[in-house]
C-alpha cells in the first residue's frame, strides 16, 4: 500500500523502521549508561561512584545488545548500506568499539582491585566519553554524506572524510545529550546528596542539550540540497516545525519536573521523549535514504526471501525481548540501596 | 597492487586476532554457564551447601569472563563491515539472517537474564533465579548454534544462487543454508570442545587447591573435592566422545573440502594404494614435499575411509592457487589432536584413580590435571586455525576468494587499528585474566561470599569482607534469602 509519493509499505520499509527502532532503543538505553559513565568524572566520591555504577550494573549488557542488533540488523537487511557505511566511518567505529571495551570491563574489573580502581574508573569515564563522541561523529559523518562508487558498490572517499566541524559538533551534542540522560536517570535511581547534585547538573545539561539540538537542526538542512528541500519545502516543513516545537515543549516540561515539582522519574522520561523526537526528526531528514543522499533503503535492501525469513523471527522475538527486558528493569526497580550487600 | 595486498593481509591478521581472542571467552563461558546451572540445580535439589559455595565461587569468575566475551564480541559484529565490506555486501543476504537470529534469540536472552542470575537471587526467589541461570546457559548454546551455522555455510555453502548483476549470494532455501553439510558436525564438535575446555579449567583449579592443601598437610574442603570429581567425570566421559565427533567431522571435511584434509594430513602426493598417517614432518610448499616425514603406512586411509587400501588424492591434484598454506594447517591439527588424546589420557587416569579410591590422594594426577588446565583453550584455537586456514584461499569456499572479499582498505588505517586492537586487548584482557587467576588462586570456602558482597561492599582483594568472616565462624547462621 502506498504511503506517499510512490513509497510502498513493504518489508523493506518495515526493516528500515525496525533498524531505526533498534538504534533508538540503543541510544536511549545505552545513552543513560554512557552518560552516567561521563558523570563519573565530576563525582569523585567513591560511595557515590559505587551507587552510580550499581544502578546500571544489572542492565548495561542488555543495553549494548541493541547496538549489536543495530549492526547485525543492518548487515542482514541492508548489506550494501553496511558495506558502504562502515568503511566510510572506519576510525570513529573502531574508536567506539575500543572505548566500549574499556568501559564494559570496568564494570567488573573495578571491584576486583584496590590498587588499580582509579585506573578502571578512568577507563570507565574515558571509554564512555569516547564511545559517545564517536557515535555522534559517526552520525554526523553519515548525515553529511559519504562518497561512494555506486557501480563498484564500494566506499570511494578518503579515510578522514568523516572529520568535519559538523561531525564534531554532532559528537559533542551526543555527549551532552547522553549526560543529560545519565543525570536524569540518577535523579530517578538515587536520593539524598547525590540526587540533589544530579538535579542541578541535569538543569545545565538540559540547557546545553537544547542548544545543541538547535544548532544541529539548523545546520543539517544546509549540508545537502536534498535536506534543504525536505525540511523547507512541501508538507514536511510543517512536520519539521512540529518536531521543533514539541522538543521545546518537552524541554520546558522537563525543567518544571526537575525543579518546580522536584519529581523523581518524570525528568528521565521526558528526556527520553526528547531523544525520541530528535530521532523522528532525523528520520524525516534521511528518509527514504539509508546512505544520504546516494542509496535508498530499497536499493540497499536484502532480497525479499531474506527479509521475510527474518521478519518471522523478529516479529516473534522482539516483543518477547521487550517483555523480558522490561521485567529485568522491573526486578531492579526503585532506588539503589547503597547498603545493599552488607547484610 | 602491493599496497592492496598488504591491506588485505593486515585485515586478515586483524580478524584472526580479534576473533581468536574473542573465542577464548565463549569457549570457557559456554561450558561454565551450563556448569553453573547444574551446580545451582544441585543446590536447590540436595540443599547441600557445597553446591551453593561452588556456584558462588564460579559465578564471580563467570561474570568477568562473560563481560570480556561481550565486549570482544561487539567488535566482531562490526569487523565484517569495516574490513570485509565486499564480503558483507555479497554474503549479507544469506548469512545476515542467521546472524540476526543469533542476536535476537541468544544475545538478548543472555543479556536479559544475566543481571538476574548475577544479582537477583534474593529479589526473584530461588525458582526464577534457577530459571534465569538455565536461560543464560541455553542462550550461550543458541548463540553457538547460529554463529556456527554461519561459519559452516562459509565452509560448505548451500541453498543459494548468485545474482548475475551484483554478484550477491541470494538465499534460495534457508533450511539448506542453516543446516548446510558441515554444520551438524562443526556444531557438535565445537560445543563439546567448549564443555571440555571448561571441565579442564575447573579440574585444573581444583587440582591446584588439592595439591596446595596436601603440601600444607591439610585435607581439602569438600567443595574442592566435588569440583575435582565433577571435572574428572566430564573428562572421562566427554573426551572420548569428542575424539569420535572429531573423526566424523574430519570425514565430512574430506567429502566437502578435500584440500583441507590433504593439508591436515600433509599429503602433497596422491596415494593410490592407501595413504600413510604422518606423525611428523616439515611441510614445504615450495617443493610440495613433506620433509623428514615420519608416518604409519596406510593408517590415514583407515581413519578417513575405514579401509587400509583405499586411495587418497593429494595436493598434486589441486591447482597451486587453490591450496591452503600446508605448514600452519598440518601443525595446528597435530596440536589439537595431541591435546585431545592427552585429555583422554587424563580421563582414563582419573577413572583408574577413582576405582582405586585415590582420586583425591593422587598428586601426580593432580599435577597432570593442573598442567592440562589451559589445554582446552589451546586445542580450541588450534582447531579453529586448522579449519579456517584450511579454507584458504576462500572466504566462501569455492565461491569467493579472500583477496576479493576485503573492503577498499587503506593499509595505514588497517595497520593502525590492528596495533590499537593488539595493545588494548593485551592490556585489558591481560588484566582480566589476572583477576580471574587471582580469584582461582583462592579455594572455595564455606559460605562463599556472593558476587554482590564483593561488588557492593568495600572490596577486599581476597574478596572476603569482615562480615563474611564473621558468618564463617557461625556456620549455622544461614542466609534467610537463600
Amino acid at each position: 500500500m502506498p504511503i506517499a509519493e510512490g513509497v510502498v509499505f513493504d518489508l523493506t520499509f518495515v526493516w528500515g523502521f525496525l533498524i531505526a527502532l533498534a538504534v533508538l532503543i540503543y541510544v536511549v538505553l545505552d545513552g543513560f549508561d554512557l552518560g552516567l559513565g561521563m558523570l563519573f568524572a565530576v563525582e569523585p566520591e567513591r560511595r557515590h561512584r559505587d551507587v552510580m555504577m550499581n544502578s546500571v550494573a544489572p542492565v548495561w549488557d542488555g543495553n549494548e545488545t541493541w547496538l549489536v542488533l543495530g549492526g547485525g540488523g543492518l548487515f542482514a537487511a541492508f548489506p550494501l548500506a553496511y558495506a558502504l557505511i562502515l568503511p566510510a566511518l572506519y576510525a570513529p567505529i573502531i574508536a567506539m568499539l575500543l572505548a566500549l571495551i574499556f568501559r564494559g570491563v570496568a564494570f567488573e574489573f573495578r571491584w576486583r582491585t584496590e590498587r588499580w580502581r582509579g585506573v578502571w574508573d578512568v577507563a570507565f569515564i574515558g571509554g564512555s566519553a569516547v564511545a559517545a563522541l564517536s557515535q555522534g561523529i559517526a552520525l554526523g559523518g553519515l548525515l553529511q554524506g559519504i562518497t561512494i562508487d555506486k557501480a563498484a558498490r564500494a566506499y570511494a572517499g578518503g579515510w578522514w572524510d568523516w572529520l568535519t566541524p559538523f561531525s564534531v559538533t554532532v559528537g559533542l551534542a551526543v555527549m551532552v545529550g547522553y549526560m543529560l540522560l545519565g543525570a536524569t536517570w540518577l535523579v530517578m535511581k538515587t536520593d539524598g546528596e547525590l540526587q540533589d547534585r544530579m538535579r542541578s547538573r541535569a538543569w545545565i545539561l538540559g540547557v546545553a542539550t537544547v542548544a545543541f539540538i538547535g544548532v544541529v537542526s539548523l545546520w543539517t538542512p544546509f549540508l545537502q540540497e536534498g535536506y534543504f528541500v525536505r525540511w523547507f519545502a512541501g508538507t514536511r516543513i510543517l512536520l519539521a516545525g512540529l518536531v521543533g516545537v514539541a522538543v521545546l515543549a518537552l524541554a520546558f516540561l522537563m525543567f518544571r519536573a526537575l525543579h518546580v515539582h522536584r519529581h523523581d522519574y518524570w525528568p528521565f522520561l521526558l528526556a527520553l521523549a526528547m531523544f525520541g523526537l530528535c530521532f523522528v526528526g532525523l528520520g524525516i531528514c534521511m528518509f527514504p535514504y539509508i546512505v544520504p543522499t546516494e542509496v535508498t533503503l530499497w536499493e540497499a535492501a536484502a532480497p525479499y526471501r531474506a527479509q521475510l525469513f527474518m521478519i518471522i523471527g523478529a516479529g516473534i522475538l522482539i516483543p518477547i525481548i521487550l517483555a523480558y527486558t522490561a521485567y529485568a528493569y522491573w526486578v531492579f526497580r526503585g532506588k539503589v540501596d547503597p547498603e545493599a550487600g552488607y547484610h | 597492487m602491493l599496497a592492496s595486498f598488504d591491506a588485505v593481509l593486515l585485515a586478515r591478521i586483524q580478524f584472526a586476532f580479534t576473533v581468536s581472542f574473542h573465542f577464548l571467552f565463549p569457549a570457557f563461558t559456554i561450558g561454565l554457564a551450563s556448569y553453573l546451572a547444574v551446580l545451582n540445580g544441585l543446590w536447590l535439589w540436595t540443599k547441600h551447601h557445597k553446591y551453593l559455595d561452588l556456584f558462588r565461587y564460579w559465578v564471580k569468575i563467570f561474570a568477568l569472563a562473560f563481560a570480556m566475551g561481550v565486549v570482544s564480541g561487539i567488535v566482531m559484529s562490526y569487523q565484517f563491515g569495516t574490513n570485509w565490506a565486499v564480503f558483507s555486501d555479497r554474503a549479507g543476504p544469506v548469512i545476515g539472517a542467521p546472524m540476526a537470529y543469533e542476536v535476537l534469540s541468544a544475545f538478548f536472552l543472555e543479556a536479559g537474564f544475566l543481571g538476574i542470575m548475577l544479582f537477583g537471587r534474593e529479589k526473584v526467589g530461588p525458582k526464577l533465579h534457577m530459571a534465569a541461570t538455565a536461560i543464560v546457559a541455553l542462550g550461550t548454546v543458541f548463540s553457538a548454534f547460529w554463529i556456527l551455522s554461519v561459519n559452516s555455510w562459509m565452509h560448505t555453502p548451500a541453498g543459494f544462487s548468485i545474482d548475475p548483476d551484483t554478484g550477491q549470494f541470494l538465499p534460495e532455501n534457508f533450511w539448506e543454508i542453516i543446516f548446510n553439510p558441515s554444520f551438524p558436525y562443526r556444531l557438535m564438535h565445537t560445543v563439546t570442545a567448549a564443555y571440555l575446555t571448561t571441565a579442564f579449567i575447573v579440574g585444573g583449579v581444583a587440582a591446584f587447591h588439592l595439591l596446595r592443601r596436601r603440601r600444607r598437610g591439610e585435607v581439602a574442603s569438600e567443595a574442592t573435592r566435588t569440583m575435582f570429581s565433577m571435572a574428572m567425570w566430564m573428562a572421562a566421559i566427554v573426551a572420548p566422545i569428542q575424539i569420535f565427533l572429531g573423526d566424523l567431522h574430519g570425514i565430512n571435511t574430506l567429502e566437502h573440502q578435500p584440500a583441507k584434509v590433504m593439508a591436515m594430513e600433509g599429503h602433497y602426493e596422491s596415494h593410490p594404494e592407501g595413504a600413510p598417517l604422518y606423525l611428523f614432518g616439515i611441510p614445504n610448499d615450495e617443493t610440495q614435499t613433506l620433509d623428514y616425514a615420519v608416518g604409519i603406512p596406510r593408517l590415514s586411509s583407515l581413519i578417513l575411509l575405514h579401509n587400509l587400501n583405499a586411495p587418497l588424492a593429494g595436493l598434486d591434484t589441486i591447482p597451486d592457487d587453490e591450496q591452503p598454506p600446508v605448514g600452519i594447517v598440518f601443525w595446528s591439527f597435530r596440536v589439537m589432536v595431541a591435546l585431545g588424546f592427552a585429555m583422554l589420557g587424563i580421563g582414563a587416569w582419573s577413572l583408574w584413580a577413582r576405582w582405586r579410591g585415590r582420586l583425591f590422594e593422587a598428586p601426580w594426577l593432580h599435577r597432570a590435571a593442573l598442567a592440562m588446565a589451559p589445554s582446552g583453550l589451546i586445542a580450541v584455537l588450534a582447531g579453529w586455525i586448522t579449519t579456517e586456514v584450511g579454507r584458504q584461499p576462500y572466504t566462501v569456499y569455492g565461491m569467493l576468494r579472500t583477496a576479493e572479499s576485503a573492503a577498499p582498505l587503506d593499509a595505514a588505517a588497517v595497520g593502525t587499528s590492528l596495533v590499537a586492537f593488539i595493545v588494548v586487548y593485551f592490556a585489558v584482557f591481560g588484566a582480566g585474566t589476572f583477576y580471574i587467576m587471582r580469584l582461582m588462586s583462592r579455594p572455595p570456602v564455606f559460605d562463599e561470599p556472593r558476587l554482590k558482597d564483593v561488588t557492593k561492599g568495600p572490596t577486599r582483594t581476597a574478596g572476603i569482607t569482615p562480615a563474611i568472616e564473621e558468618t564463617m565462624r557461625r556456620p549455622d547462621a544461614a542466609h534467610p534469602g537463600e
